[in-house]
């Protein structure tokens, strides 16, 4: 059972380059495992110690969030193709803006937070 | 009603649109699937932004932290900076924009006509230069008040107390409500006051998928999640890639003559896979979907026209939703 799994830019120093690669595994943990078999490290990118997904990382199969099908214990069939990409909120600025206010503290945002 | 006092007044109360066109056509007999667009593009500078810029500010007014005279700062580009930017001249405020300095040429004539000033921050730098700027600038000026889109809850409020009590009156029957993903505010509102209202709701993300160059971080740490985002709120989350935004901003113009900006494209995507899901189960299905802004932004990327494969190479690195 062959699955596509397409790779980041900043997660292909793991896989030699490869912008997508193969792996197999009846749910996406058993497919991590696997391609960690390969590509020794990414699944230590992916998973926290505590073995969740990682915050800042999505992944998708078939272009839906795993989040909302069971997680690492999503259901994966032959030709299913699961994605990586790491959190950007609207977009690269938005993101830049996040962080730096994050960064600056409260003092110049007054009326952020919950 | 339509005379208002005011344009700030005029804010909200957009129209919702049936789509017969592009509606899936259902089996004889079985019950009706419907796809609903509210037109947030007829909001007064154009965009579903207006209605976050009016909330976020007047909560800031009501707090206390921001006077007549006062200046804004906002790091963005694009729907936010333009709607602010009229807020702001309207209640008597300075707004300082930072962009990056490689955004098209028709968003800075834009927020300058409304009066904005704008900082670039250089585009070689990417994100980290950007955030760079942005830091820099909110430490030389601790009086700035930054309103924190990602962050401010009033955002997410001007959608529970507006966007979504105007998509019940017009459309009891929801059963799904799809809008885009950016600050997270227009699906966590609309979406924690339908999940209250209407049982069985879904609600439904459909984030943009952008070129490599846009995930170009270093880290993964690096990575960011609005403090807005409370995944409880959605059913389900779609990415949705250049391609397939593109086919469906066209099919909106060519089949029910709505022009729409890319992120709608993205939606409407969305909006169409859970449509035919739900023709498969035999199940009746009035999806709402959110158009965030028409297209007149976006026509200088040229991805109106040509190939799709074209399309996408135009949208390649940039951020077009």
């Amino acid at each position: 059972m062959a699955i596509e799994v397409r790779i980041p830019t900043i997660l292909r120093s793991y896989t030699g380059g490869a912008k997508v690669v193969e792996g197999v595994g009846e749910t996406l943990g058993d497919l991590l495992i696997d391609l960690d078999g390969k590509f020794s490290g990414l699944r230590g990118r992916l998973i926290t110690d505590e073995g969740a997904l990682h915050r800042f990382v999505n992944i998708y199969v078939n272009d839906e969030d795993v989040r909302f099908l069971g997680s690492l214990d999503a259901k994966l069939s032959d030709g299913d193709t699961v994605t990586i990409l790491p959190a950007v909120a609207g977009g690269a600025l938005g993101f830049a803006a996040a962080a730096a206010i994050i960064q600056h503290g409260t003092a110049a945002a007054p009326v952020a937070g919950r | 009603m339509a005379r208002y006092e005011s344009l700030l007044d005029a804010c909200g109360g957009t129209p919702l649109v049936g789509l017969p066109r592009l509606s899936p056509v259902v089996p004889e007999g079985a019950p009706p699937v419907r796809l609903w667009a509210k037109l947030e593009d007829r909001n007064p500078t154009g965009s579903v932004k207006d209605r976050a810029a009016l909330f976020m500010v007047r909560a800031a007014e009501e707090a206390g932290q921001l006077r007549p005279g006062d200046t804004i700062l906002e790091p963005t580009s694009g729907n936010t900076g333009i709607a602010l930017a009229m807020v702001a001249k309207l209640r008597g405020y300075r707004l300082v924009c930072v962009m990056p300095e490689n955004v098209s040429s028709e968003r800075v004539q834009l927020l300058r006509m409304y009066g904005a000033e704008i900082i670039f921050s250089p585009a070689a730098g990417g994100s980290n230069q950007a955030v760079a700027t942005a830091k820099q600038i909110a430490a030389e000026h601790p009086d700035w008040v930054m309103l924190f889109q990602y962050g401010n809850e009033a955002n997410a409020r001007a959608h529970y107390e507006t966007t979504a009590p105007e998509l019940l009156r017009d459309l009891p029957t929801i059963t799904h409500f799809v809008a885009g993903l950016g600050t997270t505010g227009t699906l966590m509102g609309t979406g924690r006051y339908l999940r209250e209202k209407v049982e069985g709701i879904q609600i439904i993300a459909a984030e943009p998928r952008y070129g490599e160059l846009v995930y170009g971080l270093r880290n993964i740490d690096e990575g960011y999640v609005p403090e807005l985002y409370d995944a409880n709120v959605l059913t389900r989350r779609f990415s949705v890639g250049t391609r397939d935004a593109v086919l469906r901003t066209r099919q909106l113009v060519e089949v029910e003559g709505l022009f729409v900006g890319f992120s709608t494209g993205a939606v409407l995507h969305a909006a169409l896979a859970v449509a035919h899901e739900a023709v498969k189960a035999g199940r009746r299905a009035d999806v709402a979907f959110l158009v965030a802004d028409g297209g007149w932004k976006y026509l200088s990327t040229g991805a109106y026209g040509g190939t799709l494969a074209d399309a996408e190479e135009a949208l390649e690195g940039q951020l077009w939703a």
